[in-house]
């Protein structure tokens, strides 16, 4: 798989610092022999894709490096990519008994990335039954998380998979959209690499956009695991829009991990206060950046984002304009930009608009960053697939659609959660996908 | 404060506290033992003196657990590899410098009466307060028939103990090996040879392990191993069973010859208990060989308060003072019965007694869901997600009290102080002991049929 898109870029380097360093092997040790090993452990119920997690720290215990390894990817093929993404403090860690007891709890994030980091530096993949010795075909369209996981599950059981994505690069957001501080685009590559290794094919830069693409898709196999994620980010849907200077927060995000964005200046503002907004404006920061706004028509106690993460941004020096909305975008004379905006407040249900409060914002890029709409273009070619809310409606344990032949899971059903929950979903599709056809076959 | 000082030892040795070094590494030279007085210990063993010998490198092995190290601890190092007369030399200086403190010189000779004669002259002639001798190390000088090659052969103890007693005008201890089935045996010799103490643990007899790397054993001696003595707290519980054997002995304890106990002492706690057991002085090794003579303070200061909240005023009003509970298991009452009893406000409901109870011991601990539904474990759903969901589905483990034999497995599995308590609850039978039973209704405990019906009778009912 080509990596030559990511540059390996001292300056993105220097930025973009590991967040959280990496346990040295006795520091490891010395967390795992802390875990209590738990029976039947709250960490793994929390964790959506179930990892043994006890099992897998006191492998790193005993020195049974490997067997960590095995116990993690046997749950997650992401497991290196969930170890640095995954908001642990909600999850796995969230859960840990010493919260009860007043303790810190088991480091389990740090110790999967242990596990995992050393067993990709043995250069080994895990073990899959030789591709073909089960006849089931499937086609996962995009290349992320849910997709990635969907079509290792089905090769480890010898099916054939092959991984379809539109951009250059699988991986998705992995690839793509998280901050570089938690998850270098590199270690993603790295991840999927392995996924390939397990026999999985890949065919990237291909769009499926048309009826015939998909009859072709329909011809070669048997079942189509839908991981499409979301669509292109919400538009503001204010006048001034599509002028130079505008530039959603997933674009933000791509440009600068793929090198193409290095440097900022002046004064940025994002519209949001989501994971992914902070994650931008982060970002904007540590490309230099003066001053980062992010503006957002409620109040602090109503943000999506983690509190973690609303730390973080504060740490990094973002500051933050509650219950302020914009209203337009105009260029200046000077080819910067205006954003005018009004401050509003709660009434019933509605935001209402303060009297004599516009207030006019001189800045350098503007960053919206209100959650991603769903594609639905594509979905209306699928037949019998139904789409709800903008998300695609399947089966809660087999991710089965209304089309039996198609099955979903990831961003596309659940309207964009964390990375683990794609796993989640990608595995319990493959898993029904191999029930089915083996029911079939019977 | 309580006085912790130790007065008249075996007749004659007095020190500030009852912590001496014990004959081993730390007590190498002279220079070494007045650091250790200078830091507060008690008396110093000194290590032993005796025979020419050459020692090899490495020299020890540990075992470490669970994140910590040197819970065991392996040595094949001899005796002094100094000279007789450097190391009198040396203790002649130190007991003109530290007149207040305890020094002991461990010996070990060929077994022959001219020479322990000569070498128990020597060493009162160079001012030890009393002498040890080393029917112990396991391992090097056993094989030149020493240490404890001697004593393993309870009449080798007495023999030898026999000819010192002849020349001896100080204290003389007589060091156990524990490498014998029975410990009293050879402090019985001990006491018949007029021995004015005993002392024990030696080391145990012990591999620590192999190199999983080098497939060697560890140490390795130019690619060979072999057996080492064993110390450290993994002793520490083979030592205070010795130790009360000998205290709870007919002969023995009757004789009320004092001991100095060892083997794995590290805390103040561990102090307390050899003390409660029957011991009157105290030797430490391991726990000083890992973090130096520092360690002292806290023995000394902690043994100290806990004597204070303890109403205790010497150190001889703690010793044997819990002997008197040591018995054998005929004699306990079958009649007693405990259970134990889960306090949900404090368990963190990690289900280490669940699974240790279901998979090990008796399957009466259940778990119930915050519904109060009994439930199995993993009952979670398979799309459970987030530690909300987690934490609130998570469920309780709780004891059935009428199933639970009491055996005290959650107790001892349980991660959290005080959560599990092991509760008295009438059992509804009278006393009894095996004795009695064996006794009077011999039948009984002779015929699996009469037991039934006696356990039918009496209401013991087994799960």
């Amino acid at each position: 798989m080509s990596t030559a898109a990511l540059l390996d870029d001292p300056q993105l380097k220097a930025r973009f610092g590991e967040l959280k360093p990496a346990l040295t092997a006795q520091a490891a040790v010395i967390e795992a022999d802390r875990c209590l090993n738990c029976f039947d452990a709250p960490c793994t119920a929390a964790c959506p894709t179930h990892i043994d997690v006890p099992g897998f720290i006191k492998r790193i215990a005993s020195g049974n490096l490997r067997g960590s390894a095995m116990r993690i990817l046997d749950a997650n093929i992401l497991g290196g990519s969930c170890a640095r993404v995954c908001p642990v403090d909600v999850l796995c860690e969230g859960a840990c008994v010493m919260v009860r007891q007043n303790h810190k709890p088991i480091q389990i994030a740090l110790l999967q990335r242990h596990a995992m980091d050393t067993f990709w530096a043995s250069g080994e993949t895990p073990p899959a039954k030789a591709v073909g010795t089960n006849k089931l075909r499937v086609a996962c369209i995009g290349g992320g998380p849910a997709s990635l996981a969907c079509a290792a599950e089905l090769c480890r059981a010898g099916a054939r998979a092959t991984v379809i994505e539109r951009r250059a690069l699988p991986g998705g957001l992995n690839t793509y959209g998280v901050a570089e501080y938690k998850l270098r685009a590199a270690d993603s590559v790295r991840e999927v690499e392995m996924i390939r290794q397990l026999g999985v094919e890949f065919r990237c830069g291909v769009e499926v956009d048309s009826a015939a693409a998909l009859e072709a898709l329909e011809a070669e196999f048997d079942f189509v695991f839908l991981g499409l994620g979301l669509g292109a980010m919400q538009r503001l849907n204010v006048p001034g829009e599509d002028t130079k200077g505008v530039m959603n927060a997933l674009e933000v995000i791509a440009a600068y991990k793929t090198g193409h964005l290095r440097e900022l200046h002046g004064t940025v503002v994002v519209v949001g206060a989501g994971n992914t907004a902070i994650d931008a404006a982060n970002a904007a920061r540590r490309l230099g950046a003066a001053t980062v706004y992010m503006l957002y028509r409620r109040s602090e106690q109503e943000m999506s984002a983690f509190d973690f993460e609303y730390e973080h941004a504060k740490q990094e020096g973002v500051q933050f304009l509650w219950r302020r909305l914009p209203v337009a975008i105009r260029p200046d004379a000077h080819g910067r930009l205006l954003l005018e905006t009004v401050q509003v407040r709660q009434a019933d249900r509605k935001l209402e608009v303060i009297p004599d409060s516009e207030a006019t914002i001189d800045c350098d890029l503007i960053v919206p960053a209100i959650g991603q709409s769903p594609l639905t273009e594509l979905l209306q070619e699928l037949r019998g697939v139904e789409v709800r809310d903008g998300r695609i409606a399947a089966d809660r344990e087999t991710g089965q659609t209304g089309n039996p032949r198609y099955f979903a899971g990831g961003d596309c059903v659940n309207g964009g959660r964390e990375v683990v929950d794609a796993v989640a979903g990608g595995k319990r599709a493959a898993k029904a996908m191999l029930k089915t056809a083996e029911v079939a076959h019977a | 404060m309580p006085d912790i000082g130790v007065r008249n030892f075996a007749g004659k040795i007095n020190c500030p506290n009852p912590f001496w070094l014990a004959s081993a590494p730390p007590t190498n030279t002279g220079e070494m033992i007045m650091r250790a007085f200078d830091a507060g210990w008690g008396g110093a063993v000194w290590k032993t003196i005796g025979e020419p010998v050459v020692n090899v490198s490495s020299r020890y092995s540990a075992t470490d657990w669970n994140g910590q190290r040197i819970m065991g601890f392996n040595n094949i190092e001899l005796i002094s590899d100094r000279t007789v007369e450097q190391n009198l030399t040396e203790m002649a200086e130190v007991k003109k410098r530290y007149p207040k403190n305890a020094v002991i010189a461990s010996l070990m000779v060929a077994s022959n009466r001219e020479a322990w004669h000569e070498v128990v002259t020597r060493a009162e002639d160079a001012g030890a307060d009393g002498l040890e001798l080393n029917f112990g190390c396991p391992h090097g000088m056993s094989e030149r028939g020493m240490g404890a090659a001697v004593g393993q052969v309870p009449e080798y103890c007495e023999q030898i103990t026999r000819w010192v007693m002849e020349a001896a005008k100080i204290p003389v201890i007589m060091k156990l090996t524990p490498n014998i089935t029975n410990i009293v045996l050879p402090a019985r010799a001990g006491v018949a040879a007029g021995a004015n103490a005993l002392s024990l643990i030696n080391t145990i007899n012990s591999i620590v392990g192999a190199d999983l790397e080098t497939l060697e054993l560890t140490p390795s001696i130019a690619g060979k191993g072999g057996h080492g003595g064993y110390a450290g707290p993994a002793v520490k519980p083979i030592a205070l069973n010795m130790l009360a054997a000998l205290g709870t002995d007919e002969i023995v304890g009757k004789s009320g010859i004092p001991i100095s106990g060892m083997g794995g002492i590290a805390t103040w706690q561990d102090a307390a208990q050899f003390l409660l057991l029957g011991a009157s002085s105290l030797q430490v090794c391991t726990a000083v060989m890992h973090y130096g003579f520092r360690v002292i303070e806290d023995l000394c200061d902690g043994l100290s308060n806990w004597m204070n909240d303890k109403g205790f005023k010497t150190v001889a009003d703690v010793c044997g003072h819990s002997l008197h509970r040591v018995s054998d298991f005929k004699n306990f009452d079958l009649s007693y019965r405990a259970v134990a009893r889960i306090d949900a406000s404090k368990c963190i409901k990690c289900d280490l007694c669940y699974v240790a109870c279901n998979d090990t011991a008796h399957q009466c601990i259940d778990l119930v869901s915050p519904q109060g539904v009994l439930v199995e474990p993993r009952a979670y759903n398979i799309r459970s997600n987030g530690k909300d969901q987690a934490i609130a589905t998570r469920p309780q483990p709780v004891v059935r009290e009428a199933d639970c034999v009491g055996c005290r497995l959650c107790y001892n599995v349980c991660p959290v102080d005080d959560c599990i308590q092991m509760v008295e609850v009438p059992s509804g039978r009278s006393e009894v002991t095996w004795s009695e039973l064996t006794e009077n209704q011999t039948q009984v405990t002779e015929d699996w049929e009469t037991m039934k019906a006696y356990r039918e009778r009496v209401g013991i009912h087994i799960h």
